[in-house]
């Protein structure tokens, strides 16, 4: 069953055209990755499924109604966006984490106990107990994004959207932020749909691989389809060895200059 | 550090914060009223509300001084609200009522008709909020661009101050000789008003804060930058003109009255910001008090301190406000 469903959308800043003619299917509780080079235009995509930008042309169908016509906070009791860049705040963690429950409440509704459950179950899962009354400015750049991370977990939203989230972190943590969308994935069926630049990570991680270039969908389909030589040779012009791990079905590249 | 984030953190020292500036608002009031070319007797001041006794200052009492320091408090939170709201609004620490082009567009406007049409005093508060009014919204159709960005506001809002900065200057060389009569609108002064000016912004206030109050949680997701605010189900462009419009309406109404103040819009805010915090539930409130606070205490200064001339309340602000103003920024707290 189709969740998200992209029907030939275009956009375009000033004059720039920066997304072509993209169609897309995203199905219910599937992980997937988008990838291309910088400037492809992953983040625009990325906005336009969100409900952060209209698209100058095309629909985007959310359980096949006009998403851009149902209410934002309707939308926002659904959909979560971790943007690529947050800005600094003067708050604590705790409380950054709780604006996570603003789409479901109404405008004078206080926090309740449930929602404090939910809030410290986001803080257990990004593991921030200990920074829970820290400020988050006085964060490291990986602490601050597995706060921001959590407050999209709080939001408890059906599908997660994810802009490069593990910039920023250590090994890891990278690795963490990873296993947090994936358990998400399995225990609650949240489908997640993420930029990552690590490719190795997007063949580990992903359900499906949607590549990216120059505003237009090279391809889609599982890691095994996509990650071939010549994929990464038309779009990332690099040269890709590319290894099967048998045991685990996993697949590691390894990539190199690519030699004229 | 540790130990005073953990006095910032209880909401409760905030709460208290917010009711010390009430206290303050208080106490300037008793002081505005007590105070000026003739001292009152705290005595008189409450035998005149309590209606008791008939006191020889009854008329000074309700005639004069109350209803200036009402225009003081008004105009003193309305400027602080607005320029609270700007700062969340533009993401900018020095937006401030004047930066959406309110102060060039009443100050044209008031210009106009204080040196052209002296002899109509009466339009002058309407034509200076129409003034404002218009410029205001200018601005903010000059900077749309499939929606809006602050720092457009911004640009547009300097280019447009000016162009009609010119204007200004340019009647105050052709009529050099009526510029006299001006000085009090161009620095921003609360001399001679009265009930009529109260009854100008009152609506103003009332409504704009209510709004204003209305708009606390969404400006606070605003905060949160604008992706995530809309991740969480807000209408980012909504809050922006809607809010933008409060502030205009709010600071329109404070300059038609008492002329172009500056430094309340801007100063307040950050005082209040620098003590409470980013919390528009907490930040609000103590603007809202701190304004009026300051600026009655400011104009009571202005009045006590070379009696019998009357320093304006322009004045005032500027000679505290832009050294505090300087001190913040040595601070780096800006
Ligand atoms: N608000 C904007 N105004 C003008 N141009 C924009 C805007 N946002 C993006 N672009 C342009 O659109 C193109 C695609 O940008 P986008 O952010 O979607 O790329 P991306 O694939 O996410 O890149 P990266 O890997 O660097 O994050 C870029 O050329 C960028 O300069
Ligand atoms: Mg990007």
């Amino acid at each position: 069953m189709s969740s998200l469903e992209a029907a030939s959308i275009s956009h375009s800043f000033s004059d720039k055209h920066v997304l072509k003619q993209i169609d897309l299917e995203l199905k219910e509780g599937r992980i997937y990755s988008i990838i291309g080079p910088n400037g492809s235009g992953k983040s625009t995509l990325l906005h336009v499924l969100s409900r952060q930008l209209k698209p100058d042309h095309g629909q985007i169908y959310w359980k096949q109604a006009d998403l851009y016509r149902l209410p934002p906070k309707k939308v926002a009791q659904e959909l979560a966006l971790l943007a690529q860049v947050n800005d600094v705040m003067d708050l604590t963690v705790e409380q950054l984490i709780s604006y996570g429950r603003t789409p479901h409440k109404s405008m004078f509704q206080r926090l309740d106990e449930e929602d404090q459950i939910i809030i410290d179950e986001a803080i257990q899962l990004t593991k921030l107990e200990a920074l829970r009354k820290r400020n988050v400015s006085q964060l490291s750049g990986g602490e601050r994004q597995r706060a921001w991370i959590a407050l999209c977990l709080a939001q408890q939203p059906k599908v997660l959207f994810l802009d490069e989230p593990t910039t920023y972190l250590d090994i890891s943590h990278q690795l963490d932020v990873l296993e947090i969308v994936t358990q998400l994935q399995k225990t609650q069926n949240v489908t997640i749909v993420m930029v990552l630049h690590d490719l190795n990570h997007a063949a580990v991680y992903s359900d499906e691989v949607i590549v990216v270039k120059e505003g237009r969908i090279y391809g889609q389909g599982t890691p095994k389809e996509m990650m071939n030589p010549d994929m990464f040779k038309d779009v990332f012009n690099v040269h890709a060895d590319i290894y099967e791990d048998k045991d685990n079905e996993l697949l590691r590249i390894v990539m190199k200059p690519l030699k004229d | 550090m540790s130990k005073k984030e953990a006095l910032r953190d209880r909401a409760g020292w905030k709460g208290l914060i917010v009711v010390i500036f009430a206290v303050l608002m208080v106490i300037s009031t008793i002081f505005s009223i007590q105070f000026g070319s003739a001292k009152i007797p705290l005595k008189d001041i409450w035998t005149t509300f309590t209606g008791d006794i008939q006191s020889d200052f009854q008329n000074i009492i309700w005639n004069i001084r109350v209803p200036r320091t009402f225009v003081a408090i008004l105009v003193g939170a309305n400027l602080a609200v607005a320029g609270v709201l700007l700062q969340g609004i533009m993401k900018n620490p020095l937006a401030d009522p004047y930066i959406i082009g309110v102060s060039s567009g009443a100050g044209l406007a008031g210009m106009i008709v204080l040196i052209l049409y002296p002899h109509l005093p009466h339009i002058l508060t309407p034509v200076a909020f129409i003034g404002a009014t218009i410029v205001a919204f200018t601005v903010y159709a000059l900077a749309w661009e499939k929606g809006i960005a602050p720092t457009r506001i911004i640009l547009a809002g300097v280019a447009i101050s000016a162009f009609l900065g010119s204007g200004i200057s340019a009647l105050m060389v052709f009529y050099s000789d009526r510029v006299q009569g001006t000085i009090d609108f161009m620095v921003g002064g609360l001399s001679a008003r009265s009930w009529p000016q109260v009854e100008v912004i009152l609506p103003y206030s009332i409504v704009g804060i209510l709004l204003a109050i209305i708009g606390i949680r969404k400006m606070n997701l605003l905060m949160l930058g604008d992706r995530t605010a809309k991740s969480l189900g807000a209408r980012v462009e909504w809050i922006r003109f809607s809010m933008t419009a409060v502030a205009t309406l709010l600071a329109a109404s404070a300059v038609s009255v008492v002329g172009l103040l500056g430094f309340v819009g801007l100063i307040v805010p950050h005082t209040a910001r620098l003590i409470v915090g980013n919390d528009y539930r907490v930040l609000l409130p103590a603007s809202i008090f701190l304004g009026a606070a300051i600026l009655t205490a400011s104009d009571t200064l202005g009045r006590i301190m070379f009696a019998p001339i009357e320093v304006p309340v322009g004045v005032i602000m500027g000679a505290i406000g832009a050294p505090f103003f300087l001190y913040l920024l040595r601070r780096k707290m800006v």
